[in-house]
């Protein structure tokens, strides 16, 4: 598995486990109610596992999977890792921006991971063909 | 493909269809036709958890790079007990969620907690064995 595959899927799995645990605590709240401002956490819970969990995931083992270029080769690792980077700091803005509702820091992070999912697409497009066997 | 795989896999495609069922149902609701209150986060949940999470998890323990050479998927209670966590939780969820809306009584409250609690620890038991699967080659 290259190493942005494996960044990305990792990356995912934390997600994953920050999302389930503020899901959890807002279901646990919905329940038995011990801690009201939870719900601020909300828009977290939603782009935490959206974004970072169900996407990157997809993304990162697209970049796994795919057909390879000729030679054997997954395109451009550099920027692939670049496209990595500017996506999970678009993720991580745009939380903090959320949290201390700050809309110019939240346009920000969703340029970060706009830029970081065009990085990507620039990197897999010519991935994505029919093999001629 | 392994049995476990396949439970995943035929477990999320039930809870696709589940979903837009109960989505027919929110429809008829806001058409005036009587339901129980809080379908719309039980739907959304049946879909992100039940349905495209269940199937990302299917799917990775069948297809991730191997665990070990005896166990390539890893122990197979782990994949079992992750199975049954995440959808006893869900279940509970739905089951629960419109129970509790309705003033149903504590006990619905609490066993939205349990529910709460199942999901975290399959989703965290997932996370954790994924993990050790996810390496450089």
């Amino acid at each position: 598995m290259p190493a942005t595959s494996s960044w990305m899927i990792r990356a995912s799995l934390a997600y994953l486990v920050a999302g389930f645990t503020i899901g959890g605590l807002l279901l646990a709240e919905k329940g038995v109610s011990f801690w009201p401002q939870a719900w601020r956490l909300l828009p977290l819970h939603a782009e935490i596992l959206i974004t970072g969990w169900l996407v990157q995931l997809a993304l990162g083992v697209a970049f796994w999977i795919m057909p390879r270029l000729r030679g054997g080769q997954r395109g451009d690792l550099q920027l692939s890792k670049a496209a990595a980077a500017a996506y999970n700091l678009g993720i991580l803005t745009s939380l903090a921006a959320l949290w201390f509702q700050v809309p110019a820091a939240l346009a920000a992070g969703r340029v970060l991971e706009a830029g970081g999912a065009a990085f990507f697409l620039i990197t897999i497009w010519s991935r994505v063909r029919t093999i001629q066997r | 493909m392994p049995l476990i795989v396949r439970t995943f896999l035929k477990t999320a495609l039930l809870y696709f269809v589940a979903a837009l069922l109960l989505n027919i149902a929110i429809a008829l609701q806001r058409a005036g036709v009587s339901f129980p209150p809080r379908l719309d986060p039980v739907y959304i949940h049946l879909v992100t958890v039940g349905w495209i999470s269940q199937l990302i998890i299917g799917v990775a323990v069948w297809m991730f790079p191997k665990y070990s050479k005896d166990q390539p998927r890893g122990p197979e209670w782990v994949n079992w007990t992750i199975y049954a966590l995440l959808n006893a939780g869900l279940l509970l969820r739905v089951i629960s969620e419109p129970a509790a809306a309705s003033g149903g009584g504590e006990v619905w409250g609490v066993l939205l907690l349990a529910s709460a609690l199942l999901q975290w620890c399959a989703g965290v038991l997932f996370a954790v064995t994924a993990w050790r699967r996810v390496r450089l080659r």
